[in-house]
């Protein structure tokens, strides 16, 4: 299911927004203008890992060298300091065995959102809508109100 | 079997004469400075066992305790000496004894080279005048020192060390300026004793955090004398901080406990033994690795009970063979038969 999650112009580039769907709460991070989503639970003791401070990528090749990209694409989960790379979920600390959820984001238009919704719109006679004209369709804007004219981001929870 | 922990007494200072140069013959001779103390333990109890000559050593360690080579050292504690032209001076004549005295003497006796580790370019210096000397497979090191092994101070050193082919040996012991224990100044012999396995344990934590096993990937450490019940439970608290503060020392990009078991192994003698045998194997088999441990007898010390014996008759014949000689011949490249 497909879910829109916020304005595109929301986030700012560095930024993020908290949102819950489909019961899951979700970080949707604005990386230079790319957007990428996470679980908000670090799979180390359950945290609210989106709500960590974001590090740029430091790598080293010995003691003292420090080769820095200030990028602020890694995660640290507030609670123990564990590092997750926000493009991919994965951790940096035990990167065989960890990674956090990620799910697909992408900007969609105003009025495609409509469209869909226009086309799996229930029959005005429909029994199981919940109320005459409500959208069932591919995207589902829990709380968010949609027009033809904006640009959103779309989170996908498979299942 | 190969037995990674023997010991040849200290050379009298005498001894040292004639590896001296004249002006330094002249300065004991005239002065209250005899360089280090000779003796660790009080004269005559078990624990020192007797200023053995070199044939009772090898009745001892080769004859009757069967080891076709014994990795030896002297504690000759120049890192005890404060002056460091003197520091220096005795570390390259105690080398060249033992060299004369006992290596070239028993080629199944291997030797240590002594270093002033309070002065470690003077260190460097005599790592790489020993280096490819027969006999030598070592460099000794105390445990205790006037800074972290891992420091800057020491990296120049372990890059010769590493350079030269030799072992880092790090054994009990040492006389730097600095407390023995991680709280001062302690008040009894049983205190420093028994807080020696916490020193094991910061050295081992400060090389593998602050990058020597990084900056010196082919550098091979054995830990002597340290015990090594406290070693899994270290490991797992580095590893559970690492994750936490890896930013902070990049260059550590492994857990610390993989450090730890492709760079460092640990002779058995004096074993810290649990009073439940079967505690004893749980421990071995969490140190995570079958390569780790060496025998070591620790001779001519005589202590409480003999790690061999206690240690080797509960595992499995696999790992005790690996304990009694693969693990050492393998480390230290020694080829089959010596």
């Amino acid at each position: 299911m497909r879910y829109v999650v916020a304005e595109a112009s929301e986030i700012e580039s560095g930024g993020r927004k908290i949102v819950t769907v489909a019961g899951r709460s979700i970080g949707v991070f604005n990386l230079d203008g790319e957007f990428f989503a996470l679980r908000n639970r670090c799979p180390h003791q359950g945290g609210k890992l989106c709500e960590g401070k974001l590090w740029g990528v430091i790598r080293s090749d010995g003691p003292g060298e420090f080769e820095y990209r200030p990028s602020r694409e890694i995660l640290c989960c507030p609670w123990h300091g564990w590092e997750f790379h926000v493009r991919t979920g994965q951790s940096w600390c035990a990167p065989e065995r960890l990674r956090v959820r990620r799910y697909e984001v992408e900007t969609v238009a105003g009025e495609e959102i409509a469209e869909a919704a226009d086309a799996e719109a229930a029959p005005a006679d429909d029994p199981e809508a919940p109320a005459p004209g409500m959208v069932k369709g591919p995207y589902t804007a829990e709380t968010y109100p949609v027009t033809r004219e904006g640009e959103y981001l779309v989170v996908e929870i498979p299942g | 079997m190969i037995d990674a922990d023997v010991h040849i007494p200290n050379p009298r200072l005498k001894d040292l004469y004639p590896l001296l140069p004249e002006h330094w013959v002249e300065h004991f001779d005239n002065t209250m400075d005899k360089g280090a103390s000779q003796e660790y333990y009080p004269p005559k109890s078990p624990v020192s066992g007797r200023r053995a000559g070199l044939e009772e050593l090898r009745e001892a360690v080769f004859e009757r305790g069967g080891a076709e080579v014994a990795i030896s050292s002297c504690l000759y504690a120049v890192d005890s000496i404060h002056n460091p032209d003197v520091a220096a001076v005795l570390a390259t004549a105690t080398n060249d004894w033992q060299a004369a005295e006992w290596l070239e003497r028993e080629p199944r006796l291997r030797g240590s080279v002594v270093v002033p580790i309070g002065l470690p370019a003077a260190a460097v210096e005599e790592v790489e005048r020993c280096a490819g000397r027969p006999g030598f497979v070592q460099v000794l090191i105390p445990v205790r020192t006037e800074h972290s092994l891992g420091s800057r101070h020491y990296h120049a050193l372990w890059k010769a060390i590493e350079q030269s082919g030799l072992v880092a040996a790090i054994h009990f012991g040492g006389a730097p300026v600095m407390p023995p224990t991680p709280t001062g100044w302690p008040s009894f012999f049983l205190e420093e004793y028994t807080a020696m396995a916490q020193v094991f344990a910061t050295q081992l934590t400060s090389m593998i955090v602050e990058g020597v096993f990084d900056a010196c990937p082919a550098l091979r450490v054995v830990f002597l004398e340290s015990g090594f019940t406290w070693i899994p439970s270290h490991l797992w608290r580095m590893d559970k901080e690492w994750r936490n503060l890896r930013r902070l020392v990049p260059w550590v990009r492994r857990p610390p406990s993989d450090y730890f078991r492709e760079h460092v192994r640990v002779g058995i003698q004096p074993l810290d033994a649990p009073p439940d045998p079967a505690h004893l194997c749980e421990i071995v088999d969490q140190l995570g690795s079958d390569d780790v441990l060496l025998y070591a007898s620790d001779y001519p010390h005589v202590h409480a009970c003999d790690a061999g014996d206690l240690l080797l008759r509960l595992l499995p014949e696999s790992l005790g063979r690996k304990i009694r000689s693969e693990n050492a011949r393998s480390f230290y490249r020694l080829s089959e038969g010596g």
